[in-house]
C-alpha cells in the first residue's frame, strides 16, 4: 500500500515532497494541494470536483465572527492539510516516553494499557485483542447489513451512498469552516443502517481501528435507513495531544421514517496550559437532519477539551413528528473558551425539541451557549422546551447565555429556562466535613449539576465522563 | 481527646473566641448554652476546618494539633460535625454521598471500602433505628428535605460514619419533639467509652433527652460558668443574663 502510494507521487507531475517515512502535501491551501488529496486517496472524478466546487466557494467566503471568543488570524496557507500516518519509527517506542502527566491522567480515566498505546501511535503486538475484537464486530455487523467503515473506504465500496448523501445536510457552501472542510477533508467515519435493523452494538470511533490517522479535517456521515436504530460514540475520552491548532470537522446524520439516531461525544482534545498556551481551536459543524416522519436525532456532548470549542449541533426537523434533541456538558477552566449550543429547526407538523445545556466555567475561562429555536409557520403543534443552566466556580470566569427564538407558528410553543449558579464555600466544606477532598467534592457536586445530561451516556462512557468532569476542573478551586 | 487551650478567633477583625479552653475526655458528653452571637457556631466551625477565621491558641485532637490537619483530614480522624444548617447538594443521590463519605473515610484509615450491597444493609439498618424514610435516601442530598429532615439525615450519616467526636450545632433548633428525641435516640445509642460529644444549643429540651457529663455556659466567646446537667436547669430558669 505504502510502496504505491509512493508511486503515485512519483507520477506526480507538480512534484510535491516525498519521503519514505513521511508523505506531506507542501504546506498551504490551493487548488493542487486539493487535487493532490483527492489522488491520492484515488477518489472518483465527481468527489474530485465536489471538493474543487467548495474550494471555488470557499475563496469568496470569510471567516465568521460574530463568536464570542476571538482568536489570532489563521494562516491558511502555512497548514498542512494533507499527512501521511507517520512511520512508527517517528512515533514514540514505548509509554515510558511519554508525558508522564498524560500517563497519571489515563491513570485516573482508567484506560487499559493497549489502548493508551494506541492513542499515542506506539506500536502494538501483532497480537492485540482489540483487533479480534474489531474483527468479531465486522462480523457481526455485516451480518444484519450494516456498514461502518471509514468515509475513504466507503467512498471507494459504497460510492452510490456516499454520492446521495454527502453534503446533503452541510452544503458546500454552508459557511466558512465547513466549506475548507468539503475542501480538504482527510477522512473521517461512515456508518449507514438498512432499513428496520437495530444496530446490536454502540458503534464507537474505539473501536474502529483507523486505516489511517484521521486529520484536522474529519467527515463523518451517519445514515439510518427507515425503521432502523443506532448509537455512535466519538472521540475518545483520553486527551491528545496535538499539533495541529485548528480542528475542522463535519459530522451529517441522516434520519428516514421512523429511524433514531444517538450521537455522543465526549471532547478532551488539549485544552493548552495553565497559561492558555497551545491548545485546539475545535470549529466543528454537526448537523442532522430528520428527514422521515417520525424520525429522531439526539445529540449529547460533554465537551471539556480545546483551548476554543465553538460548535453547535443541530437538528432540521423535516418529518412530521420528529424529535431533536441536545444533552450538552460544556466545561472551560483556566484560558479556555466556549461557544456553544444547538440549532433546532422545526419544519414539520409535530416536531418537538428538547434542549439540556450545563456549562461549567473556572479559572479565567469564558463559556457562552448559544442556541436557536425556529419554529417555522408550517410546524403547526410543534414545541420546544431549553434548559440552560450555568455554574460558576470562583469569580474570575465568565457565563453566557444568549438564545434565539423565533416562532411563526401561533399554535406551537417555546419555553426557556435559565439559571447560573455558583460552587459555594459551604458546599464544599460540607462535603470535606463528610471526608471528601475538595477535588472530590467539586467531581461530586459538578457531576451532580450534570446529572441529566450524564444520564443520556451509553453507561461504559458515563463512568468515564464522570471521571473526566473531575479531572477537567482540578486545581480549579482553593 | 480534644483539648483547647486559649483558643482565641477573629473574623474580619471582629473578637469571637476570648481565651476559649475546653477538655474533653473519651466518653464524656459536653454541652454548650450560650445565647445568639456568643461564639457557639464559631466553635464548631472552627474545629471542623472551616476558612476565614484568623485564630491563635492550640487545639489538639488525640495529640494532634489541629490547625496542620485540613478539614478532610479531621474527618477522616473522627471528627464530625452535624451542621447547623446542613447544605442541599442538587443532583447527587443521598445513599451515593453517603457512600462516597463513608468510604472515603474508610480508605484514609485503611479500611477495606464497602461494596453497595454492604452499604445498603448498613444504611438500612441505621435508617430504621432512626426512623428515616429510606425512600428519601434515593432523593437528592438535602432537596426538599424539611428541616427537620434534613437535621435527621445529619444524625443518620453521624450514626454511620461512628465518629470519636461528634459536634452537634444546634441540631435541636426547630425539631418537633419526636424528632427531637430521634435526634436523641441516635446520640445516645453512640454512646461508648471512647466517643465523645459535644452538644451546641440554646435551650436546655435537648438535654432531658441526652444527660451530658458536663455543661458550660458560652457568653461572649468565653465560658463563664461550668457545672454538671443542673446547670442547664438553672439556666433555663434565670436566663443567661445572670451569668455574664
Amino acid at each position: 500500500m505504502r510502496e504505491k502510494e509512493i508511486d503515485i507521487l512519483k507520477d506526480y507531475k507538480y512534484g510535491f515532497t516525498t519521503d519514505i517515512e513521511n508523505i506531506k502535501a507542501p504546506k498551504g491551501l490551493n487548488e493542487e494541494v486539493i487535487r493532490f488529496i483527492s489522488n491520492i486517496k484515488k477518489e472518483p472524478q465527481w468527489l474530485l470536483e465536489w471538493r474543487l466546487k467548495a474550494f471555488e466557494r470557499l475563496k469568496v467566503l470569510k471567516e465568521p465572527d460574530w463568536q464570542k471568543p476571538k482568536y489570532p488570524k489563521i494562516d491558511y496557507q502555512e497548514l498542512y492539510y494533507y499527512s501521511a500516518p507517520k512511520s512508527f519509527k517517528e512515533k514514540p517506542k514505548s509509554l515510558d516516553d511519554l508525558d508522564p502527566k498524560l500517563l497519571e491522567t489515563y491513570k485516573k480515566l482508567g484506560i487499559p494499557l493497549q489502548e493508551q498505546k494506541r492513542l499515542n501511535g506506539i506500536a502494538v503486538d501483532a497480537v492485540f485483542d482489540s483487533v479480534s475484537v474489531a474483527t468479531t464486530f465486522k462480523e457481526k455487523l455485516t451480518e444484519k447489513g450494516i456498514i461502518f467503515c471509514s468515509i475513504s473506504e466507503a467512498i471507494q465500496k459504497h460510492p452510490e451512498l456516499v454520492k446521495k448523501y454527502l453534503g446533503t445536510v452541510i452544503p458546500i457552501t454552508d459557511h466558512y469552516f465547513a466549506t475548507l472542510n468539503s475542501a480538504v477533508f482527510t477522512d473521517g467515519s461512515f456508518v449507514y443502517i438498512p432499513p428496520n435493523v437495530r444496530c446490536p452494538m454502540e458503534l464507537s470511533t474505539y473501536f474502529r481501528i483507523n486505516a489511517s490517522d484521521t486529520g484536522q479535517f474529519e467527515r463523518t456521515l451517519i445514515i439510518a435507513d427507515k425503521g432502523s436504530y443506532v448509537s455512535y460514540l466519538e472521540g475518545c475520552t483520553a486527551p491528545m495531544r496535538d499539533e495541529n491548532q485548528l480542528h475542522a470537522a463535519n459530522v451529517e446524520l441522516i434520519a428516514l421514517d421512523d429511524a433514531e439516531i444517538k450521537y455522543s461525544t465526549v471532547q478532551n482534545w488539549y485544552p493548552g496550559d495553565k497559561d492558555g498556551k497551545g491548545g485546539i481551536y475545535n470549529f466543528v459543524t454537526k448537523r442532522g437532519i430528520c428527514k422521515g416522519k417520525n424520525s429522531k436525532i439526539s445529540w449529547t456532548q460533554v465537551e471539556t477539551g480545546s483551548a476554543i470549542t465553538w460548535k453547535y449541533p443541530s437538528c432540521i426537523l423535516q418529518g412530521d413528528n420528529s424529535i431533536g434533541e441536545f444533552y450538552s456538558i460544556a466545561i472551560t477552566n483556566n484560558h479556555q473558551k466556549a461557544d456553544t449550543g444547538t440549532k433546532m429547526i422545526h419544519l414539520g407538523k409535530n416536531t418537538k425539541s428538547k434542549i439540556i445545556s450545563k456549562g461549567i466555567s473556572a479559572g479565567l475561562s469564558d463559556m457562552t451557549y448559544r442556541g436557536l429555536v425556529d419554529i417555522s409557520s408550517r410546524a403547526n403543534n410543534s414545541r420546544n422546551y431549553t434548559q440552560c443552566d450555568s455554574l460558576l466556580m470562583g469569580n474570575k470566569c465568565g457565563a453566557h447565555t444568549i438564545p434565539y427564538i423565533k416562532n411563526k407558528n401561533l399554535e406551537s410553543n417555546i419555553a426557556h429556562e435559565a439559571t447560573t449558579s455558583k460552587i459555594s464555600e459551604e458546599q464544599l466544606h460540607y462535603c470535606q466535613q463528610r471526608g471528601l477532598s475538595q477535588e472530590e467534592a467539586v467531581g461530586l457536586i459538578v457531576n451532580g449539576f450534570c446529572k441529566e445530561v450524564l444520564q443520556q451516556l451509553p453507561m461504559e462512557f458515563a463512568v468515564e465522563a464522570q471521571k473526566l468532569v473531575g479531572i477537567s476542573l482540578e486545581g480549579s478551586v482553593g | 481527646m480534644l483539648k483547647i487551650n486559649n483558643l482565641n478567633a477573629k473574623i474580619e477583625k471582629k473578637t469571637i473566641l476570648n481565651n476559649f479552653s475546653l477538655n474533653i475526655n473519651p466518653g464524656e458528653v459536653h454541652a454548650i448554652m450560650g445565647p445568639n452571637g456568643s461564639g457557639k457556631s464559631t466553635l464548631s466551625n472552627i474545629l471542623s476546618g472551616k476558612k476565614g477565621y484568623e485564630v491563635t491558641g492550640e487545639i489538639l485532637f488525640e495529640n494532634k494539633n489541629l490547625f496542620e490537619l485540613e478539614t478532610e483530614e479531621r474527618a477522616h480522624k473522627g471528627i464530625f460535625l452535624a451542621f447547623q444548617y446542613p447544605l442541599e447538594i442538587p443532583g447527587v443521590n443521598t445513599n451515593i454521598f453517603l457512600k462516597t463519605s463513608l468510604n472515603a473515610i474508610r480508605r484514609a484509615k485503611g479500611e477495606k471500602e464497602l461494596d453497595a450491597i454492604e452499604f445498603l444493609n448498613l444504611v438500612k439498618e441505621k435508617a430504621k433505628n432512626l426512623k428515616f424514610d429510606e425512600e428519601k435516601l434515593n432523593r437528592q442530598l438535602n432537596v426538599g428535605f424539611s428541616g427537620g429532615e434534613k437535621k435527621k439525615n445529619e444524625i443518620l450519616q453521624m450514626s454511620i460514619l461512628n465518629p470519636k467526636l461528634s459536634i452537634l450545632d444546634e441540631t435541636d433548633s426547630g425539631l418537633d419533639i419526636d424528632a427531637l428525641r430521634v435526634v436523641a435516640d441516635g446520640v445516645n445509642a453512640l454512646r461508648k467509652k471512647n466517643n465523645s460529644f459535644l452538644i451546641i444549643t440554646h435551650y436546655q429540651r435537648l438535654l432531658d433527652y441526652i444527660k451530658p457529663d458536663f455543661v458550660h455556659v458560652l457568653i461572649n466567646g468565653k465560658i463563664t460558668k461550668s457545672g454538671g446537667p443542673e446547670l442547664a436547669l438553672e439556666l433555663e430558669k434565670k436566663g443567661y443574663e445572670n451569668f455574664n
